[in-house]
């Protein structure tokens, strides 16, 4: 089998040595069983390892390793290496602090998660079995809970770039929806007042970069509508 | 040198599963908590699991759990103590209904009860056939666990330190844990956490094996942080091969296929599993699938070009039945093997997956060493759970779904103990002033050491060396090879040398750190291992063959016994294993057969 050769251009930073930012043109050669860009970043670690870059699962649900893969947010470990244009430029996910090379501060993100109160409210006093849901109830849920929290989506939006402190933006609204469309949850109109709201909820302009983006194939752009929706039914 | 010491009524290393579990305990108690993780919580490999979470509901059919207890009990190869095996079982309804109420999706049954689907080795009635016992949020139970209990802790406003790694049991003269040591990943600012219980839920280490389902992060950091500081490690050679990591790339597929009907066939297309396992096929527990899908591929009858796969078939199912109860399986086959097996089976072979063993505890969750007479006594103010744990439930093999339920049973358990001593009066113990040196000596020489190991080449040593010598198949002179190539890989990994000498987000420091501590469970692993002269569970070498003395090889007069390994002089203790449940009748020895 030939060698397998892959360009990359890596955004690079150390706060710790580098004045600012640059890019690093670097080669790495592949083995045949490489197929992920993952597996590509870990062969560059062992070439140079301070390239800096979170991973965990490498399997696409723990959501640890996603950046900016030729202009387009995605998981490194589900990206096929193949199919990348080269050089493969990888950067940081945008609109996020960048404390060092891929590796972004990602408080606004959870801190936004944590604001639309992303757990089940009940107040019933706790059944001894479990509370009944039918299939179809269920159903609704599927779509939405899926989420891994990766920040893909959220960190493609422009409204979010804008916004990140007053937007709740489309991993939180998509939690929000989660628990909204939970027959089990009670605190519909809580959480629907809670996003009236110019910022929190109306920032959204449907640009669908979150659709676009999401590795899971999540649709974060359609559960803001529903949330829309409830909010017009709620007035009328 | 002054480190900055922060105080906590508990603290808990790992936001996984059982971490989280115990979390919810302590902060619902209102007490002062903190809880270290390497990643964000819902990062923690919990995440990962598939099929479901064992409890006897019996929602779609009969169901039990003394069945449950037996099926474990025999599942562990008798190894598993049924004390703890009995208190887990009889506690599953009560902690899957929790979770179901913190919010977890569930799937349901048409009377909206929780769905539940066959596993591997649960069968009802004693042994008799294949039940519905897993209870399942489609094929990603994992995740829809950890994300509901991430979400009960955020509603309980536990207090979370995110990317924080553990470094070191800081213990007193009187051995007691009062806290450990831990770095800021962001800054690389080390910090003492003092504190009155420490919990550890640190997960399993599968990363020594160099073909792993396990993620990047599973490095047993709190064996090797319990193993330096002179506390024993129990039946470390017990470690699960999933029979279903896809071909090359390792990816778990989770035993549910088979549970939804799946099979798995050689190159001639035969269902082997009905030569191996008559009664349960393949259903029967995954050591024994494992060792059947080795045998056929050792046999010449594995599939490829290579012949070095066996195939996972779902063709016959339902494509609406896979949509619906397996589409992540769906997705991992497109993505990692390259196949829809909707239209084409998945390649599959045993992959290494789960730690059986781990820090010795009681069912209450409290960490238990030998001292003096007795073999089991506390260690005040220790506690451990989940996968870094060895209660022991799952002995010498562990069922799928047991995990979960053990993560679940014992993170809470452990978390009530913890509780229970803190209002009694567990007290905040003096910290020594040479607290944190043992971590600051060792940081620092990974940091300034020359003409040491790469981090990357100690850890190939460490995969390649455990891969070669103590996998699904185990011969006693690979093993005594084994036992003497590890101990020169030690001095490797003890060697380390790291090029990039930044404060920030370090990562190949921490990979150093996290290589310090698999080489801790590669070693008790290896030496354990080589000690255990009989075949028993997913421990099975060709010098302790299948006799009529002996069946499966299993030798109960000399072997019917805990390994406990010390890491300071690599030796080993023995304990008995507990045949006295708490309320029944022991489950009797008898040879195992599916």
């Amino acid at each position: 089998m030939s060698k397998r050769m892959v360009q990359f251009s890596i955004y690079r930073y150390d706060p710790d040595k580098d004045d600012a930012p640059y890019m690093q043109d670097i080669t790495v050669e592949l083995e045949p069983t490489d197929r992920k860009l993952l597996d590509a970043l870990t062969r560059l670690k062992a070439k140079d390892e301070t390239l800096s870059y979170r991973r965990s699962c490498r399997e696409g649900v723990c959501g640890s390793d996603a950046m900016n893969i030729n202009g387009k947010n995605g998981l490194a470990c589900l990206q096929d290496i193949d199919d990348l244009k080269q050089p493969v430029v990888l950067r940081p996910l945008p609109g996020l602090p960048v404390i060092r090379d891929l590796i972004v501060d990602m408080t606004q993100f959870f801190k936004q998660y944590h604001s639309i109160k992303p757990y089940l409210i009940n107040n019933d006093p706790a059944p001894e079995r479990e509370r009944l849901q039918s299939p179809e109830d269920r159903e609704e849920l599927n779509g939405l809970y899926e989420c891994i929290l990766c920040a893909c989506c959220s960190t493609s939006c422009p409204s979010f770039w804008w916004n990140p402190d007053k937007f709740v933006g489309p991993a939180g609204l998509l939690a929000a929806y989660r628990f909204i469309a939970d027959t089990r949850d009670q605190a519909t109109n809580e959480r629907l007042d809670d996003l009236e709201d110019p910022y929190r909820l109306f920032r959204c302009h449907t640009i669908m970069n979150c659709v676009d983006v999401c590795p899971k194939g999540l649709n974060p752009t359609q559960a803001i509508g529903k949330i829309k929706d409830m909010m017009v039914r709620r007035a009328v | 040198m002054s480190i900055p010491v922060l105080k906590f009524d508990a603290v808990i290393v790992g936001a996984g599963g059982a971490g989280l579990r115990s979390a919810i305990q302590l902060s619902e108690a209102g007490l002062k908590t903190a809880v270290l993780s390497k990643v964000f919580p819902t990062r923690s490999h919990t995440v990962a699991a598939q099929g479901g979470v064992a409890a006897s509901l019996g929602n779609s059919e009969e169901d039990h759990w003394t069945w449950h207890m037996y099926d474990t009990v025999k599942g562990s190869d008798w190894l598993g103590d049924q004390d703890a095996i009995e208190f887990m079982c009889k506690k599953a309804n009560e902690v899957v209904v929790e979770l179901e109420h913190y919010g977890m999706p569930f799937d349901r049954t048409d009377n909206g009860k929780i769905y539940q689907r066959p596993f591997g080795g649960h069968m009802s009635n004693f042994g008799e056939k294949p039940v519905r016992r897993s209870c399942a949020a489609a094929d990603r139970t994992g995740h829809a666990m950890l994300h509901a209990m991430y979400q009960r802790n955020v509603k309980a406003n536990t207090q979370f330190f995110v990317e924080w790694m553990a470094l070191d049991l800081i213990r007193d003269v009187d051995g007691a844990v009062i806290g450990v040591t831990a770095m800021e990943m962001e800054t690389g600012q080390i910090v003492i956490f003092h504190a009155r219980a420490v919990i550890f839920a640190t997960g399993g280490a599968g990363r020594i094996y160099h073909s792993s389902t396990n993620a990047f992060i599973n490095t047993g950091d709190g064996l090797g942080m319990a193993a330096r500081a002179g506390i024993p490690l129990e039946d470390m050679e017990f470690w699960q091969f999933h029979p279903t990591g896809v071909a090359g790339a390792g990816v778990l597929i989770t035993e549910g296929v088979r549970g939804e009907g799946g099979i798995l066939r050689n190159s001639s297309k035969e269902r082997f599993m009905e030569r191996y396992a008559p009664n349960a096929k393949d259903l029967a527990s995954r050591d024994v699938v494992a060792r059947a899908m080795a045998t056929e591929i050792k046999e010449g009858r594995g599939c490829g070009v290579n012949k070095d796969y066996v195939l996972l078939d779902i063709t016959h199912l339902d494509p609406a039945t896979i949509m619906k109860r397996l589409p992540g399986i769906r997705e991992i086959s497109i993505q990692f093997a390259g196949v829809d097996p909707i239209k084409e089976p998945i390649p599959v072979v045993p992959t290494c997956h789960y730690q059986m063993g781990g820090i010795p505890t009681n069912y209450f969750g409290r960490v238990v060493v030998p001292q003096g007479d007795s073999m089991s006594v506390e260690i005040p103010g220790f506690y451990a759970a989940g996968e870094c744990a060895c209660a022991s439930v799952h002995g010498a093999n562990r069922l799928g779904t047991n995990s979960l339920l053990d993560l679940l049973v014992f993170g809470k358990s452990a978390g009530d103990s913890a509780v229970a001593d803190l209002k009694s009066g567990l007290a905040h113990r003096d910290l020594p002033k040479n607290a944190a040196d043992f971590s600051l000596a060792r940081v620092d020489a990974i940091n300034n050491r020359k003409g040491g190991a790469s981090v990357f080449e100690a850890r190939q040593a460490i995969a390649r060396t455990m891969q070669d010598h103590a996998g699904v198949f185990r011969f006693g002179d690979m093993l005594k090879k084994g036992a003497a190539q590890i101990l020169e890989v030690e001095k490797q990994a003890k060697s380390l040398e790291i090029k990039d000498k930044s404060q920030v987000w370090n990562t190949a420091r921490i990979e150093a750190l996290e290589t310090e501590n698999l080489i801790e469970v590669a070693k008790a692993t290896m030496i354990s291992a080589e000690a255990r002269k009989e075949s028993r569970g997913a421990h099975v070498r060709d010098d302790a063959p299948d006799t009529p003395e002996f069946p499966n090889g299993r030798n109960d007069k000399e072997w019917l016994k805990h390994t406990l390994f010390y890491s300071a002089d690599n030796s080993i203790k023995y304990k008995g294993v507990n045949l006295q449940p708490l309320s029944v009748e022991t489950v009797a020895l008898k040879t195992r057969s599916y």
